[in-house]
């Protein structure tokens, strides 16, 4: 037991953002995050090196992780947004996902046509779903635990998932490109597919990021973040920001949803295993730091490619949930520093 | 010390009422498992996997209950210990033939062990709220992830429990639908409810609501915070195993999905939510309206109205039942059912 | 305990200093607290008195310095140990435990010293009979008032039985009408069981009526100590307070 905040002129801050005292041997481990993560990243990579023993091998998860990475960006994003406006530990983020390979699945399948269109249609889609769930129940509960918030959107989680499931049944379905030639870069391959994702991920994330640093309205979201009273003082509509801003977070996940739909077994649970990439990626990049999740996401994607290679024999998210509990443990405010968007 | 000062107020005798109140509670408890026992004799044989349903999920519930309700620390992987008590029951059992009975100690004692590990680290660190939730569903994952690729545990095969050519209770092995199951199953509950009810008024039990309601207030008044944190969720650890064990057992099988999937921790969160956090009763009664859900439902979509013929055959409308469920009672009865009822009954 | 304690003083505080981010919440802060004696600390908002109660009950670590109790070093130990080692703090803002009633608040602090729960329940009732809580005592705590919240918060530390009591603020929040049984019940305590008291108190009647010492406390520095009826008249105190009235109410 360290230092504890229990100075009474300083109260922490209940139900809001969650306060934590710094303790010495946190500070020590992360004094350069930044220099500690690419050590680590540096360390994967030889480790990896050694354990395959091929530069092919190494080249080409270093490749195939940067490029994952960018989607867990865009999903990521959506993500800290959530929690950085809402104060939403938001676990229904993966079926959002879900949701968006679905709707990819249906549009390509009714029109026939390049699985890309559906990309408009995700966006919109999961921005309205987000934004209605946002003003029918998520409204309600403003200010509420973080475990209530947590409940409801376990809730609405299994809901989606289950509801897939009745509609479209649990065998697996697929939306592929009639084509997805490989395409090389540095010696090592990667689908056409894969590289569109990251592309368009990237793109999407810059986006979102120039819509809340360059535009009136995602002033306002900054605001609210920093102080909902402060916000709706000065004549902002904070329920307003609310259904937007979560309309906007799992815009993100459809998004990503539809661009990892070429390349992935569609299935009502798909979305499960993003769940927790994106809260790893979430809580690495600072909960609710949105620039610190788009960084995050591309380390987060090596760490997974490199780690499954360095980790021979069991699964590559082994080391990713390795990594979650390290940064948890020791830097809980993420590499970059928890804080409003 | 006197005073004059203390207005003339009818002093109540709490040493009675407190003895009282835990008679009041076991004499609920013995009523509630003599109406259970009458279950086999009501259902018929083949809905006797419901009742199996409805008893597990109450020993995951009761577990998690005393960890997150009581205790204040929201577990989001409690599969964890669910499936170390399943794994250690049919490892020990495959492998060297042990009694189930006797596995289910080692089991217990093996996830105490290891929820007093991640208690530990967690609270050594400060892991709190959300952090703490997240930190061990991340926990359940790694073990399922583990399971999933570790040889010596059969990798994504898993267990089968071999199975008898006769009844037996030292290997807790009964004919498909024997009776036997249910009544070991409702006495594993008891047991996991008069535990719980015991420990919530022992020191550590009085202590753990301390802490939750006031974590530095209990600190100063000279609880060892640590240590009590400790001991209840090696406790909560212990009964979820316990529910792991049985599972295998009547299920005669277990894989990493199975035991460590993150449906078996929604499945300890679940009945308690909608029973009522931090109430005793509330896992059981959770218990029992969530059990029954999956095979009413898979009936009912056998031969759905004419208006829902697209759903014949389709799976997942249970889930899709509680999962509405679990939002409704956190949006609108955050105590949950009996947490709901307690309430309207003292204002009445 | 008091053989192995040569001074005789049950708390003895050294060089103490604590800071938040550069800015210094305690700067060498020194204090001895004779057995059985009465010591009130005053100052304005921000002196650092509470910071000062955090370190010595060691709910926060001081950056150098050393606390002894009964002449052992409990510098840097964590509050419970300092609890079961004889001082008892109260909170400034109240921290009942909010599902439990004002009676189980005092059980549970009584059960720490180890007894049985009958004991343990005994003392709690007679604790209650001694603050005047017995008439609200089996209302659930969430549901009372500020005034009930700070007897509660003062009868549960005495369940405790400390040796040393650190009370902080708990006579604010309360009328006139009800202070005076408290006033009245701490001094009996020092009188019958020998209990040392440090309390912080913007109450000037309460501190110059029970304290045999004080001490005032400015930025985090200890500025005057001594006899109540001299502290007051210190110019440097007079000037901490700027011209505050310090001798009212």
């Amino acid at each position: 037991m360290t230092a504890r905040t229990t100075s009474e002129e300083a109260v922490p801050s209940e139900g809001g953002t969650i306060s934590r005292g710094g303790t010495s041997r946190r500070a020590a481990l992360g004094r350069s995050p930044v220099t500690v993560t690419f050590a680590l990243l540096i360390g994967l990579t030889v480790a990896a090196l050694l354990r395959s023993g091929s530069t092919a091998i190494t080249g080409q998860a270093l490749l195939t992780g940067l490029i994952a990475g960018g989607v867990y960006s865009l999903l990521a994003m959506g993500l800290s947004l959530i929690f950085g406006v809402l104060d939403i530990v938001n676990f229904a983020h993966g079926a959002f996902l879900g949701v968006g390979l679905f709707v990819t699945y249906e549009v390509a399948h009714q029109t026939g046509l390049n699985p890309y269109i559906a990309l408009p249609v995700a966006i919109v889609g999961l921005f309205v779903l987000g934004a209605l769930i946002q003003l029918l129940l998520l409204n309600r509960t403003i200010g509420g635990s973080l475990e209530r918030q947590l409940l409801i959107t376990l809730g609405l989680s299994l809901l989606i998932s289950n509801v897939l499931l009745l509609a479209f049944g649990g065998d697996p379905l697929s939306a592929n490109l009639t084509s997805d030639p490989g395409v090389h870069v540095f010696g090592a391959v990667a689908n056409l597919s894969r590289v569109i994702a990251f592309g368009a991920a990237l793109v999407l994330a810059v986006l979102l990021y120039v819509l809340l640093e360059r535009t009136s309205f995602g002033r306002a979201i900054r605001a609210v973040a920093a102080s909902r009273q402060g916000a709706g003082l000065v004549g902002i509509d904070v329920r307003l920001v609310y259904v937007v801003t979560f309309g906007l977070g799992t815009a993100c996940a459809g998004a990503a949803g539809m661009l990892i739909a070429p390349f992935t077994t569609i299935t009502p649970t798909a979305g499960d295993q993003f769940n927790i990439l994106a809260f790893v990626v979430v809580v690495m990049g600072g909960l609710g730091n949105v620039t610190g999740a788009l960084v995050s996401g591309l380390i987060v994607g090596l760490v997974e490619q490199l780690g499954g290679v360095a980790i021979a024999g069991q699964s590559p998210l082994l080391g990713v949930f390795i990594l979650f509990l390290l940064i948890l443990l020791i830097r809980p405010q993420g590499i970059f520093g928890a804080k409003a968007p | 010390m006197t005073t004059t000062t203390a207005p003339p107020a009818p002093t109540p005798a709490p040493t009675r009422e407190r003895a009282q109140s835990l008679k009041r509670s076991l004499l609920i408890l013995v009523a509630i498992a003599a109406v259970a026992a009458c279950a086999p004799f009501v259902l018929p044989e083949s809905r006797q996997s419901i009742a199996i349903r409805v008893l597990i999920f109450a020993m995951m519930a009761i577990g998690w209950n005393l960890m997150s309700g009581y205790g204040g620390m929201f577990s989001f992987g409690h599969a964890a210990y669910f499936g170390i008590g399943a794994y250690t029951d049919t490892y020990l059992l495959v492998t060297f033939g042990w009694s189930p009975w006797l596995a289910l100690v080692v089991g217990a004692a093996l996830a105490a062990l290891v929820a007093a590990g991640i208690g530990y680290v967690a609270f050594r660190y400060k892991l709190r709220s959300a952090y703490f939730a997240l930190g061990t569903f991340a926990i359940a994952e790694m073990l399922r992830l583990l399971a999933t690729n570790t040889k010596w545990v059969n990798g994504t095969t898993g267990y089968h429990v071999p199975l008898l050519p006769e009844s037996s209770w030292t290997m807790l092995q009964f004919g498909a639908n024997a009776a036997e199951y249910f009544y070991i199953g409702l006495a594993m509950v008891v047991v996991c409810m008069v535990v719980t009810l015991l420990y919530l008024r022992s020191r550590s039990g009085i202590y753990t609501v301390a802490i939750r309601d006031n974590e530095d207030a209990a600190d100063a008044l000279g609880i060892s915070v640590m240590r009590v944190r400790l001991t209840t969720m090696a406790l909560s650890a212990a009964i979820t195993a316990a529910a792991g064990m049985f599972y295998a057992q009547y299920y005669t099988f277990v894989d990493p999905d199975t035991a460590f999937g993150s449906a078996q921790s929604v499945q300890a969160i679940a009945p308690a939510v909608i029973g009522g956090v931090a109430t005793p009763w509330g896992p059981l009664v959770g218990a029992l309206i969530l059990g029954p859900l999956a095979d009413l439902t898979v009936t009912w979509l056998r031969t759905p109205p004419a208006f829902l013929d697209f759903l014949t055959g389709r799976s997942g409308l249970d889930v899709v039942l509680y999962a509405i469920l679990l939002i409704v009672i956190a949006l609108v009865l955050p105590k949950g059912i009996v947490g709901s009822i307690q309430e309207w009954w003292k204002r009445r | 305990m008091s053989t192995s304690n040569p001074s005789g003083n049950v708390l003895e505080v050294r060089g103490v200093s604590k800071s938040f981010n550069g800015v210094h919440a305690l700067a060498d802060v020194d204090l001895d607290v004779p057995e059985g004696s009465i010591v009130g600390i005053i100052g304005p908002n921000g002196a650092g008195k509470t910071t000062f109660f955090n370190v010595v009950a060691g709910a926060l670590r001081p950056d150098s310095g050393h606390v002894r109790l009964f002449g052992k070093d409990v510098t840097g130990l964590p509050p419970h140990r300092i609890a079961h080692a004889g001082m008892a703090r109260t909170f400034q803002l109240m921290r009942p435990f909010g599902s439990m009633t004002a009676r189980e608040n005092v059980v549970a602090a009584a059960l720490t010293r180890g007894g049985s729960h009958k004991d343990a329940r005994l003392a709690a009732d007679e604790v209650i009979d001694a603050t005047g809580m017995a008439a609200w005592a089996d209302a659930t705590s969430d549901s009372l008032h500020t005034a009930a919240l700070k007897r509660l918060e003062l009868a549960r530390v005495l369940a405790i039985r400390p040796r040393i009591l650190l009370l902080d603020e708990v006579l604010a929040g309360l009328v006139p009408a009800e202070r005076a049984p408290v006033v009245d019940l701490l001094a009996r305590l020092r009188e019958a069981e020998g209990l040392t008291l440090v309390f912080v108190e913007h109450i000037m009647q309460a501190v110059m009526k029970l304290s045999d010492t004080v001490v005032v406390f400015d930025r985090g520095r200890v500025i005057a100590s001594g006899e109540p009826t001299e502290v007051v008249a210190d110019p440097r105190v007079v000037e901490a307070y700027l011209g505050q009235e310090l001798t009212g109410a």
